[in-house]
């Protein structure tokens, strides 16, 4: 029983990471703006966070420096999506390659470093009780901000008026125009917006899931998040849903590597990648189904 | 007030299609030569590490060009896609898989092995790349799933079998327990063009190609179907251009070339297989690609200058004491500023001062 509830608890927490940068790639693409520079974002606001604890002893900024430096690149990309015209895919890609390189120029003094002893924590009372309390009432505070953050976003999106615009300049940035507002503006603050929670979920998964800085070691976590985001049908539940379950099979491929299963590491490490491609066959075999739920003008560039 | 100000024009500026990649590769020096300084490095003897001493002697032309090979035959592959609209992002992989099944025919090598065994591993690197390739066309063209995302998560599986096989069943029993195989037998390494460079035939199979990568884009009726898919989608429809044939197409080419860019490499340079096959060499290529303007001839020219990257970087770890994965930080920007420049294709940049709307509001204030 204690095994599962740990399984539990660390699902949760492997979840996390994938899910606040899915729900960030959530936002930008509900604007009609494809980031393929996810996992580069990731990588530096990685080194960032890791960096800025490494220097303050606070994770919190930490956060803020991922975040920043998240944001800080979606806006050098947004500039050249929305204002020059540039091809997204290409744009997105060069943010990768840029930020991969960067990442590991930037980090290479950081490679031996350790980061402070971390804080446990725990819910009062919630936390004390047996097994429940151990599986999901003892995660670091981002595990819940990230849940508050999805229904936030359902909030934003489906109840408020800024979110009503956000969606339709992602279905018809034309008629937004039309109705005179700001087509590029919102995107870019859309695409600021993901790159923020990519960034965030870079330092969170450099400073808090894996406490280190390794090169490279968001390793295919930004293109999964990419990948979320199609599986949920762009919708936020489903994304901190799939990103719980893509989680678990992270897990469970270290498990079973843990508890000396015949099967050679290498291939449960491939695990992950490969269900990500088996889950895209299975969503993306009705086409109608994708053309339903994407936004109709997902990375179409706009111009007046 | 002066105002920048962005004109659509008649008509792709010519001049900016050779210009832009050159003002890109400017504007990445600039950057570079900041960031040079920043550092506290002499920005002349990092600029020197990357433009001079790479062409400074006749050995170093030869590694430049032992280094530009894989770069160019990689890219001549993502051209075909690219220019048909298939995002194939995953080279990478296809030429880890082809550097495996080039790796597992030379481990066949014996003694008396012919010299011919060389074709034969040959072949079987391009049939690694297309079968890796193949995978993600299938599963576009039948499932109609995202082909960035499935070659690039085929990447890291490709990774990943290449370290099963070196850390198993290929491993070498006399090699102190590393992970690598056996090193290869002379017989098999690929036929080098003189004595006292590195320089192989794969730099006359890499211009043979981009000759035909000409030939074939430029005059031929397949190589115009290929591409109107990619220009113009309904025109290709209209014309009864099949979008299948020209995705299987463009996967298998880039495929081959992937593949035969991996098994030169593990016949040539390394000389067995081993978790370090992977250099980022597919990765690197779609910047080639884009910064040669998908053209035969342009991406003859970024190859051999995202090869100068690579060199500059090793010597400026060398020399200056840089971490080598600067060469990652000029290749991102590069790319970066080519997208930038590109702007000035099709628009013109023109400054307009502000200077009658000043006059009128000074006339409104007056009165």
């Amino acid at each position: 029983m204690e095994a599962y509830a740990l399984l539990i608890a660390a699902t949760l927490n492997a979840g996390t990471v994938l899910a606040i940068a899915a729900l960030g790639l959530l936002i930008n693409e509900k604007a009609g703006v494809v980031n393929l520079g996810a996992e580069g974002m990731m990588l530096c606001a990685a080194i960032a966070g890791f960096a800025t604890v490494v220097h303050t002893g606070n994770v919190w900024l930490g956060f803020l420096a991922g975040m920043g430096a998240g944001a800080f690149l979606a806006a050098l990309f947004g500039g050249l999506v929305i204002w020059l015209g540039t091809n997204q895919y290409a744009t997105g890609l060069a943010l990768t390659l840029f930020g991969t390189g960067f990442s590991a120029f930037a980090g290479i003094k950081y490679v031996q470093e350790k980061l402070p002893e971390q804080t446990q924590y725990s819910i009062p009372f919630l936390g004390d009780i047996p097994l429940v309390g151990q599986a999901l009432f003892r995660h670091h505070p981002m595990v819940y901000i990230t849940i508050a953050l999805m229904l936030g976003l359902i909030w934003f999106l489906y109840r408020t008026r800024a979110g009503l615009v956000l969606r339709s300049v992602g279905e018809s940035p034309e008629s937004a125009h039309a109705l005179g507002y700001p087509v590029r503006r919102i995107r870019l603050w859309a695409v600021m917006a993901g790159g923020a929670l990519c960034g965030l979920s870079g330092a969170y998964l450099a400073t808090i899931y894996t406490p280190l800085w390794v090169e490279g070691m968001v390793s295919g976590k930004g293109w999964i998040a990419l990948a979320l985001t199609t599986f949920a049908t762009w919708r936020p539940a489903r994304v901190l849903l799939g990103a719980y379950l893509f989680g678990g099979f992270t897990l469970l491929q270290l498990h079973l590597q843990g508890a000396g299963v015949e099967i050679p590491s290498q291939f449960l490490s491939m695990m992950p990648y490969i269900v990500t491609i088996v889950v895209l066959v299975l969503i993306s075999r009705n086409s109608a189904f994708i053309r339903i739920n994407m936004p109709a003008s997902l990375g179409k560039p706009f111009s007046t | 007030m002066m105002r920048l100000k962005l004109e659509p024009r008649a008509q792709n500026s010519a001049f900016w299609s050779y210009g832009s990649p050159v003002l890109a590769l400017l504007l990445t020096v600039v950057i570079g030569v900041l960031l040079f300084m920043a550092l506290g490095k002499d920005p002349v003897r990092g600029l020197q590490m990357f433009f001079w001493e790479p062409i400074r002697s006749g050995y170093a032309w030869g590694e430049l060009m032992v280094k530009a090979t894989p770069l160019l035959i990689i890219a001549l592959g993502l051209a075909v896609c690219f220019r048909s609209n298939v995002w194939n992002i995953g080279a990478e992989g296809q030429f880890v898989i082809g550097a495996l099944a080039a790796g597992g025919v030379a481990l066949m090598a014996g003694k008396d092995t012919s010299r011919w065994i060389v074709l034969a591993i040959l072949i079987a690197g391009m049939f690694g790349g297309m079968a890796w390739a193949s995978i993600t066309a299938f599963l576009r063209d039948k499932f109609n799933a995202n082909e960035i995302l499935v070659s690039l998560m085929l990447v890291y599986v490709a990774d990943l079998l290449l370290g099963y096989m070196v850390y198993g069943p290929w491993k070498d029993p006399n090699g102190f327990n590393f992970p690598q195989s056996k090193t290869f037998e002379a017989v098999t390494s690929i036929p080098r063009l003189m004595q006292g460079s590195r320089m192989s035939i794969g730099l006359l199979i890499a211009m043979a190609a981009a000759a035909a990568l000409w030939v074939f884009l430029f005059r031929t009726r397949a190589g115009f179907a290929q591409q109107v898919g990619g220009l113009a989608p309904a025109a290709a429809r209209y014309a009864g251009f099949s979008s299948r044939r020209a995705l299987w197409v463009a996967m298998l080419c880039s495929g081959a070339a992937a593949g035969l860019a991996g098994a030169l490499e593990v016949a040539g340079p390394i000389g067995q297989l081993t978790p370090y096959v992977p250099a980022g060499y597919g990765f690197a290529a779609i910047i080639v690609a884009f910064v040669g303007r998908l053209h035969p001839v342009g991406m003859v020219f970024s190859a051999v200058l995202m090869s100068m990257f690579y060199i500059g970087g090793e010597l400026a770890q060398s020399r200056l004491g840089l971490p080598k994965s600067i060469t990652g930080v000029f290749q991102g920007l590069l790319l970066f500023s080519l997208l930038a420049c590109d702007t000035l294709l099709a628009y013109k940049l023109t400054i307009k001062s502000d200077a009658k709307s000043a006059v009128k509001s000074n006339l409104g204030g007056a009165a």
